[in-house]
């Protein structure tokens, strides 16, 4: 007889057809195509062998070398058989992908965060603001390409008696340490600019 | 032209009864609440962008930093998640540790939360009971790691260092003394008409509404689902313990202040438990590298000081590949979603935060209810901006 994960797992190969199902620490890890997000998603929560019947999280995630930039990694809980189920799908940055909240109500702020921190579009998304960011905010900072610092820094102006947005200065350059290599030194800020220095 | 009935108020972000910095955009009909818009990240920190750039030591403090009123809980969520990419395990006696700190941690979050929702709705002598037993509780937290709030001190592998002489024998005395503290708790609140009043029937949420909307830990339990993760996928030995899960039968804010009552003398079982069987030996796994070598070591042996030096200074590096660890944290499922790409630094550390997507439901919970329902709910629901915001 095949444990509930291997039944699964057989489940969703046969009826969801993916790009790729294997299991990982006990964790079951599906792709799919990003056109075939809602039908996949019906499935895992309706059907009686899945029952995945919560969204737990998502979460994207940035490969800025890859063709498709942006991984959207969606994580599945099912009560009924105590498994955990990671779906991953693959995007560009130019293309969206269809909103998950007519499945899951709480995809809702989920999708918001990941519009929010990495500019990756929902389809049909009700309410696709930013969430977490300042009202304002420009830029997408959990992308790689983003800098750690910020662009911009916030302080009250005592002349102008108002709250003004400033380019950020810093009073000491970032220090980047490579401890992968102590001995070459760090790579300040400029240098990284000017494309000489860093790795 | 037709009269508009709805106002539009603005509650926050700075308000007593918003627990933090919680921006609420409220249309209200007279008083009856017909849309609530929380704005939320006033509190954003970039800690999952900060984690990028450290390593897997340095990053642990930054969970403390998340819901800051139970510290080790989420760094817990950590540790594990590590353990496992490096496929490490701990030593038992480290495990019962990280229990009993976890388990007091779940009394710091509850003590606050309970007692500062009965502030909310006019009770205010808890309080006053309550912080007196978290500050004993912050006590043991700084005999432990040397500070009563930002611990840092759960590590991949185990603990940091072994429990003082003598802390295991006040542990006791308090898993003694606690009950009657909750007991007396309850006889001003339980069967309050006040306090029922404002919480009985107030923010209900079904059991399939409470699933769908990705609830967990006690606010999922008060709805009816019998689902916690130190029983269903026990993590650090949790199956050695006998403990009761409360289930809760109509998911409003009553049944939620009930499980959180009954959750705290379960805690106190659990950490009783813990201490009457606390296995002997180390409290961190020595043999993988993972843990700095120790002092004495150190004055004899050279490869101990390259060790202690490519320890704190290039860190460990995890094996490539990716993990979602979930610890039954006091406020619900509190996940961590770690990629490692075999450096020592994380590729990505996406934290799940129970306390988001509760916030998240709080217009389907307060529509219909009154204004002054709104601070019920929201205390009902543990919110803590540190974790939601991250």
């Amino acid at each position: 007889m095949s444990s509930p994960i291997d039944l699964v797992v057989q489940t969703i190969s046969e009826k969801i057809n993916p790009i790729d199902v294997k299991v990982i620490n006990n964790q079951i890890e599906v792709i799919i195509e990003s056109r075939q997000i809602i039908s996949s998603f019906q499935f895992l929560k309706d059907s009686s062998k899945c029952q995945f019947r919560q969204l737990t999280d998502i979460a994207g995630v940035d490969y800025p070398d890859r063709e498709n930039r942006f991984e959207v990694v969606y994580h599945l809980l099912s009560f009924k058989n105590n498994l955990r189920a990671r779906v991953k799908v693959y995007i560009d940055e130019s293309s969206a992908i269809d909103s998950l909240t007519s499945v899951f109500p709480c995809a809702n702020w989920f999708e918001r965060e990941a519009f929010d921190m990495y500019g990756i579009q929902f389809n049909d998304h009700p309410d696709l603001r930013r969430i977490l960011t300042d009202y304002g905010f420009e830029g997408y900072p959990l992308r790689k390409d983003f800098p750690l610092s910020g662009n911009v820094e916030v302080r009250y102006n005592e002349i102008e008696k108002k709250i003004v947005y400033e380019p950020v200065k810093l009073q000491q350059d970032y220090r980047h340490f490579d401890i992968q290599s102590p001995w070459e030194g760090t790579t300040y800020k400029e240098e990284e600019q000017d494309g000489n220095g860093g790795k | 032209m037709a009269e508009s009935k709805t106002v539009t108020v603005n509650f926050g972000p700075v308000h007593p009864a918003a627990h933090g910095v919680l921006r609420l955009i409220l249309d209200l009909d007279g008083e009856v609440v017909e849309r609530a818009d929380p704005h939320i990240g006033l509190l954003h920190r970039g800690t999952e962008k900060l984690i990028e750039t450290k390593t897997y030591l340095q990053a642990i403090p930054y969970f403390d930093r998340l819901d800051y009123v139970a510290p080790m809980n989420q760094e817990h969520a950590f540790a594990l998640a590590i353990e496992k990419l490096m496929k490490v395990d701990v030593p038992k006696r480290g495990q019962y540790i990280r229990v009993l700190f976890s388990e007091i941690g779940r009394l710091l979050s509850h003590l606050l939360n309970v007692t500062t929702t009965a502030m909310d709705v006019g009770a205010m002598t808890p309080i006053t009971w309550g912080f007196d037993e978290r500050e004993k509780l912050l006590d043991f937290y700084e005999e432990v790691s040397g500070s009563r709030f930002h611990a840092n001190y759960f590590r991949a592998g185990g603990v940091h260092q072994d429990l003082p002489d003598g802390l295991l024998e006040k542990i006791n005395d308090f898993c003694i003394s606690f009950p009657k503290v909750v007991d007396d708790m309850e006889t001003l609140l339980t069967e309050n008409r006040i306090f029922k009043q404002r919480n009985v029937d107030i923010g209900k949420i079904s059991k399939e509404e409470a699933v769908d909307n990705g609830f967990s830990g006690f606010v999922l339990r008060a709805s009816g689902v019998p689902w916690d993760l130190r029983r269903s996928q026990p993590y650090d030995s949790y199956e050695d313990f006998d403990f009761k899960v409360p289930i809760g039968k109509n998911g409003d804010c009553y049944d939620r202040y009930l499980c959180q009552m009954d959750e705290m003398r379960e805690s106190v079982k659990i950490m009783t438990q813990c201490i009457n069987n606390m296995p002997s030996g180390e409290v961190i796994n020595r043999d993988t590298k993972i843990a700095p070598p120790k002092r004495a070591e150190m004055k004899e042996s050279m490869e101990a000081i390259i060790h202690h030096f490519k320890f704190f200074t290039e860190g460990f590096h995890v094996p490539e590949g990716e993990i979602y660890t979930a610890v039954e944290a006091p406020k619900g499922e509190f996940g961590v979603y770690l990629i490692s790409d075999n450096t020592s630094r994380p590729y990505r550390c996406k934290i799940r935060a129970p306390g988001f997507a509760h916030l998240q439901a709080f217009n389907l919970l307060s529509k219909g209810h009154l204004l002054a329902d709104v601070p019920a709910i929201l205390g009902s629901l543990a919110i803590v901006f540190g974790e939601v915001d991250r």
